[in-house]
């Protein structure tokens, strides 16, 4: 480019950000402002309603306070989440807030000459002052470092000046300055890898696709998010999708794209929208399509939606994908990045890989590096779900421990339950014990324990859980996501499955076992993608870990955790049942239970379909009614 | 009971032919195409019936069985009309932990019907969903894409129930109207 038009593209922005920082500056202008937190999550808590209710009190008041969605903020566990920030006070976020709770905010500290923060439903001031702990103070605080999840849950994600005013596109200015091999080499010094799972290096990756002869060039974007157990890219999509749009201009700069395509699942109907909003603002903006904000670069993005498939998160079986087939993964090489969509050369792209790029770009190579250790740069997205007190997103230097991202910063497990293991990975992960819990976050160590970096689901399980019915879930999971090419993975999960099944149904044989690890060695090499290469992880970790269980299952017939539905019965203890009590008769969903003649009640097993209900309506004073493995523990009459 | 292709009338299969064509007329004939364009119909009809199926597969002059493949492959596309509720099962790792299986069996055994069919009043639909990311409810189910949190064997039958009696309302208020 001549350097003539890199002033115009810098004069452009310019104007752009003063624009948008006028705009936040009107925002944030000696009045209230009321932030909810309105992703998918904080909408399944009902953030919506709240949002409503703050609505109708502000204007019932006729008050000078904007009311506005955000995005997620990674606490999840205490959704719906509000911010207020009222001059004169730090911001303050409040935690399970309800309509009720929303109402008596406005009446008790927003509305003007009111002074009572209500700290019984604070979470914590967002900054430290002499009122109110602040998320400092937290002791998760010492871990966490958000770079991309930096703006998720502070800025309203459907307007591009609250991006712009937080830095947002700001790298992109800057990269247009710099030659595409700059920004190529900036990227690759980071050490950026992959966020997807599978850890190639970003720079790598570019440098070989821009030196491709094929023309056009395409960069997609994949938010294909389907590890049942991780939200991290729909969470930063609905939060941020800037980010990610930029990332992938600038990608698009750097390897010569003129087209880029942003592959979102549908099960995100949010995510979609929010990306679709995003677009059109950038466009009108001139930071997308022709001629950049007046240069001569050009670069469009189109968004396609993912009908649902697992295997559609591998880069060759998502380009069969958007060419309108079954998304079928093919032999690699070629690789995309020489022979991709429509047969020319092709960037596929994370969409947490693609968020980083404009940090990397604002704060150097050198900064990125810094973070994390010598291999595996930069920060790890992870969510949090499963048997911990904290779930939500966490953002944590990479080299972190397992037990620090579990009981630092998730709090540990709930109720006061003994911690079993954490799966990582998702289906292709595998399930890690205690002894694996001192172990760093890096790409090459979860590898060995036999888990893998995944794209960034941490499920905990506890002792209530059984790790021979996990790996039964997750093989069922890919078993039926298998795509059906390779014999190995159609054919050899199957298998493998119908193994586990018995094993849960207490029908399995001690050889079976040996079995299990002859199948899932043959799957591991004779599959083309890592659907079927890391399918058995998960298997070949409990076995590893927790084979005393399998061989509990097998032996004895016995579910020691109590999870097993084949191998467990409820039963009733005739001593601790009140007779002047019938809340389990009442509550049985199949009419199982009934009162003898001494009014003990009695489960029919016959009927029963185990669906624990009884459990829960037995009051707790009598706690009578108990779980028995093997069901052959329950006395006869 | 299942509904079955065959109770189709012919005001229906009308019907079908006439969304389809209208979908098609804002695609050309590429085959890269062929996903939006399902996704568009299915958007418009709620399933994906055979008539469909065959006129999209003459637009993109493509086998027949191209377009059943990619419909059958992938896991948004379905066969069956919907019922006027849908209910979507959430089976990700954390909802199963919580014993999502179990709230599976319960919609099975009070609707009768398996995931994937619609039942034969066509006033529910039943099918699973990998993860729709809102781990934290755990179990979760999808009534009428509005996600509900901690659905276990009694909410569904209270849920059933308040579907029941919105239903016998308005029963009332048509036969009072007439």
């Amino acid at each position: 480019m001549k350097a003539s038009e890199r002033a115009v593209a810098v004069d452009a922005f310019k104007r752009i950000k003063e624009r948008a920082e006028s705009s936040w500056r009107e925002l944030w202008k000696d009045r209230p402002v009321i932030m909810v937190g309105a992703a998918t999550c904080g909408r399944a808590a009902g953030a919506l309603d709240v949002l409503q209710a703050f609505k109708d009190e502000v204007k019932k008041h006729k008050i000078d306070c904007p009311v506005i969605e955000v995005g997620c903020m990674g606490h999840c566990y205490a959704e719906p989440l509000a911010i207020i920030s009222k001059p004169g006070y730090p911001p303050i976020c409040y935690g399970y807030v309800n309509p009720v709770i929303a109402e008596r905010l406005v009446k008790e500290f927003v509305l003007p000459g009111k002074d009572n923060p209500c700290p019984e439903f604070v979470i914590a001031a967002l900054e430290a002052n002499d009122l109110l702990p602040s998320f400092n103070d937290f002791p998760r605080s010492k871990y966490e470092q958000k770079v991309i999840l930096k703006n998720c849950g502070h800025i309203d994600p459907t307007d591009i000046n609250h991006s712009i005013a937080s830095g947002g596109y700001s790298a992109l200015a800057k990269a247009l300055q710099m030659t595409p091999e700059e920004v190529i080499d900036e990227v690759e010094k980071s050490g950026l890898k992959g966020r997807g799972g599978a850890g190639f290096p970003t720079g790598q990756k570019w440098h070989i696709c821009r030196h491709e002869r094929g023309r056009p060039k395409y960069i997609i974007g994949n938010a294909d998010e389907g590890d049942p157990g991780a939200f991290m890219d729909r969470s930063i999509l609905e939060s941020d999708p800037h980010s990610v749009i930029e990332g992938m201009i600038i990608a698009g700069y750097a390897i010569g794209a003129r087209y880029g395509y942003i592959y979102v699942r549908a099960e995100y109907p949010l995510a979609v929208e929010r990306v679709q909003i995003a677009l059109n603002q950038a466009k009108r903006r001139k930071l997308l399509g022709n001629h950049i904000l007046g240069s001569d670069v050009s670069f469009d993005i189109r968004l396609f939606h993912g009908s649902g498939a697992f295997v559609c998160g591998e880069e060759t079986a998502l380009i069969a994908s958007l060419e309108g087939k079954p998304g079928m993964p093919h032999h690699r090489p070629p690789y995309p990045a020489t022979r991709g969509l429509d047969g020319k050369p092709t960037v596929i792209n994370n969409v947490k890989t693609l968020a980083c790029v404009r940090h990397i770009i604002n704060n150097g190579a050198e900064w990125f590096a810094g973070i994390g250790t010598g291999n595996s740069t930069g920060t790890a997205v992870f969510a949090l779900a499963g048997k911990i007190v904290n779930t939500g997103l966490v953002e944590v230097p990479m080299g972190t421990t397992l037990r620090q991202i579990i009981f630092d910063v998730g709090s540990g497990i709930p109720g006061g339950k003994r911690f079993k293991a954490v799966q990582i990975g998702g289906p292709s992960g595998g399930c890690l014990p205690e002894s694996a819990l001192d172990l760093p976050i890096e790409f090459d160590s979860l590898k060995e324990a036999g888990a893998m970096m995944g794209s960034g689901g941490m499920v905990v399980i506890d002792e209530d859980d059984c790790m021979v019915e996990m790996a039964r879930y997750f093989l069922e999971f890919t078993q039926r996501e298998s795509c059906g090419k390779c014999t190995f993975c159609r054919l050899g999960t199957k298998q493998m499955l119908e193994i586990l099944s018995d094993f849960t149904l207490g029908q399995g044989k001690i050889e079976d076992i040996d079995s299990l690890n002859r199948l899932a060695e043959e799957i591991k090499n004779g599959s083309l993608c890592n659907l079927g290469k890391t399918a058995p992880n998960p298997v070949l970790t409990t076995l590893r870990y927790f084979r005393d269980e399998y061989e509990e299952h097998i032996l004895m017939g016995r579910c020691p955790a109590l999870m097993c539905m084949h191998l467990i019965a409820y039963y009733i203890l005739p001593d601790k049942c009140e007779r002047s009590c019938d809340a389990c008769v009442g509550t049985c969903t199949v009419e199982a239970i009934t009162p003898n003649k001494k009014r003990i009640k009695v489960i029919d097993q016959e009927k029963c379909v185990k669906c624990g209900t009884c459990v829960t309506a037995c009051p707790p004073q009598y706690n009578a009614v108990v779980k028995l493995s093997p069901p052959s523990e329950v006395p006869d009459k | 009971m299942t509904l079955k292709d065959s109770d189709r009338t012919a005001e229906e299969s009308e019907h079908i032919r006439k969304e389809t064509g209208h979908v098609l007329k804002g695609f050309s004939r590429k085959r890269r195409n062929l996903i939006p364009i399902l996704q568009q119909v299915q958007g418009r009809l709620g399933y994906l019936p055979r008539e469909a199926m065959t006129g999209i597969a003459e637009h993109l002059d493509i086998p027949a069985i191209d377009v059943y493949g990619v419909v059958t492959f992938y896991n948004q596309f379905r066969l069956n009309p919907p019922g006027r509720h849908s209910i979507r099962v959430c089976l990700g790792t954390a909802c199963h932990m919580k014993g999502g299986y179990i709230t599976l069996d319960a919609w099975k055994r009070r609707l009768e019907i398996k995931p994937g069919e619609t039942t034969a009043d066509r006033e529910f639909d039943l099918d699973t969903v990998a993860c729709v990311g809102c781990c934290t409810m755990a179990p979760v189910t999808v009534v009428d894409d509005k996600p509900e949190g901690k659905v276990e064997p009694t909410r569904v039958d209270g849920i059933l129930l308040a579907f029941e009696q919105e239903r016998e309302e308005k029963g009332q208020e048509k036969s009072e109207s007439k």
